[in-house]
């Protein structure tokens, strides 16, 4: 209550936004609000809604978004296993609007003036914003492996790491594919979006041709010396759930694809030849932070205050989720992005409320892994920030994983995805 | 000079009433972001969809929230997820938590 009155007399003071008099006009695009937010991902829907939530609804918040709803990754790969529909893992919008008040703009942000304080968009309008939250997600450097980029346009060498259309073309090859042939996924170097999700699909492609194609294969091809998340439990479920299907290369990196061919060449093994090749380049932060600078990280990843998300390159400009410089030991995920956007939206409300900000904030992350349609793994952790050192530390004695493969965690996984889609967007 | 104190007392009074205000809203404001810490998989504001098998927080007792918590961390209640989650939380941060959802109605 203390809060509303604050932010009203900031509002008689005129430091509010000018949204609340185009509420009435849908397709309008404001022309400033205090707060944008850009990628309505995990981590960029939360932050929408929590500014709103924290605020007690006296922020105005603008959400840049090209997609017409919310696909999400966690999940997908039972997409790809067969378990789950495209549907099960999209949610809308709307609520977002018409619960939580927040304007969503359908667009690309195509530039960030941080000195003016504005974003422009595709269609050619600018938003003027107090603060800017940029959640932009990933891009895969198709490009550091030669033939890929090619392979990936006609459609024949596929990523299906953004969950959506490619989601789906994944599946229909698998289901295309031969009984007795091979499907192979290449993981690239740490870090990624999502560490065990490689695993967990090729855990997912090995339970579909486990009942529908048996002679058939499936390849880790891993450019990391060894399983880079829960790797006990899942070479454990392929040592005796995929015995004969599931085949581990550790240490491989893919230098090159020929699509024509359906190979990969690495840069001392042998050529690896495979009906349905799945490979995931190196990635780094959403297009939008490196063109404008902010993934400043060996131009790769986004430099961030952990206390805040503010980045290291502008001030007043936030960046949640897959795109940041990690803190040691946290994961790119979609728990912990709807995390960043938490404790990004309550200090961004402090700030704009002139309060101070919460000076020990802390995240947490649970990812869960699907072995087959309802065998759940699960790794745990809590981070702390630390305010000597100015970053977050897992906590001795806390975290872990599961034990092993149960059909409970099946459960506790689906109903995590249902009440962190309504956490995000809902 | 009476009126100069008068002024300056009832000044000195507003400050310190403001700066009061403002750290009560600051404290609610950090414990509802550190209780939205749990909405990930408890839901917002602790309210989970219809059928979660993840109970809700809303409206939980203090008292058996904190026995809960107690219990997960010294193993007697076993888990699958919140025996791991609950050692890396501060008693401050366990209270903060379980007063937020204490207080908020259903």
């Amino acid at each position: 209550m203390n809060r509303r009155h604050l932010l009203q007399s900031s509002a008689a003071l005129g430091l509010l936004g000018t949204l609340g008099g185009l509420s009435g006009c849908a397709n309008l695009v404001p022309s400033s609000a205090r707060v944008v937010v850009v990628g309505g991902g995990y981590g960029g829907a939360t932050a929408a809604k929590y500014v709103r939530l924290l605020s007690d609804y006296q922020i105005d918040v603008v959400l840049v978004e090209p997609n017409a709803a919310f696909v999400s990754c966690p999940i997908s790969n039972l997409v790809i296993g067969g378990s789950k529909t495209l549907a099960d893992v999209t949610s809308p919008y709307d609520k977002l609007q018409s619960k939580h008040g927040v304007k969503v703009v359908r667009d690309h942000v195509t530039g960030v003036d941080a000195g003016k304080k504005t974003v422009t968009l595709a269609s050619g309008g600018t938003i003027r914003y107090d603060k800017l939250v940029l959640s932009p997600g990933i891009e895969l450097m198709f490009n550091t492996i030669e033939g890929l980029q090619a392979a990936n346009a006609s459609g024949q060498v596929l990523q299906a790491w953004k969950a959506g259309p490619e989601t789906l073309a994944l599946r229909k090859q698998l289901e295309q594919m031969r009984d007795g042939g091979v499907y192979a996924i290449a993981i690239p170097e740490a870090p990624y979006r999502c560490p065990p999700g490689p695993y967990e699909r090729a855990c997912q492609v090995a339970h579909y041709f486990k009942q529908a194609k048996p002679k058939s294969k499936v390849l880790i091809i891993d450019a990391n010396p060894d399983v880079t998340s829960k790797g006990p439990l899942f070479k454990k479920v392929w040592a005796n759930d995929y015995k004969g299907i599931v085949e581990y290369m550790p240490q491989h990196k893919v230098m090159a694809v020929d699509a024509k061919s359906s190979t990969l060449k690495f840069d001392v093994q042998n050529d690896v030849k495979a009906d349905v090749l799945n490979v995931l380049p190196a990635m780094r932060a959403g297009s939008i932070a490196v063109q404008t600078g902010l993934a400043n990280v060996n131009n790769r990843w986004c430099g961030v205050n952990y206390i805040n998300f503010e980045s290291t390159q502008a001030k007043d400009v936030h960046v949640v989720g897959d795109s940041i410089m990690l803190a040691p030991l946290m994961p790119k995920s979609g728990h912990m992005a709807n995390s960043h956007g938490k404790v990004t939206a309550a200090a961004i409300v402090a700030e704009l409320s002139n309060l101070p900000i919460n000076p020990r904030p802390f995240l947490s992350n649970t990812c869960y892994s699907f072995v087959n349609d309802k065998l759940v793994v699960h790794v745990a952790s809590v981070h702390q920030y630390d305010d000597k050192d100015k970053t977050y530390k897992t906590v001795p004695g806390s975290g872990g994983v599961s034990t092993e493969p149960n059909e409970l965690e099946g459960i506790y996984a689906w109903n995590w995805a249902q009440n962190i889609w309504a956490d995000t967007l809902g | 000079m009476t009126r100069f104190l008068q002024v300056a007392t009832v000044m000195w009074s507003a400050f310190f009433a403001s700066l009061v205000h403002a750290q009560t809203t600051a404290a609610a404001l950090h414990q509802r972001a550190t209780a939205a810490m749990c909405a990930n998989c408890h839901g917002t504001d602790g309210r989970t969809v219809d059928g979660s098998a993840i109970p809700a927080l809303v409206g939980m007792p203090k008292d058996y929230m904190l026995r809960q918590m107690q219990a997960f961390k010294d193993g007697s209640r076993p888990a699958t997820v919140m025996h791991q989650i609950v050692k890396g939380l501060t008693d401050a941060q366990v209270q903060t938590i379980a007063d937020y959802y204490a207080a908020t109605k259903r």
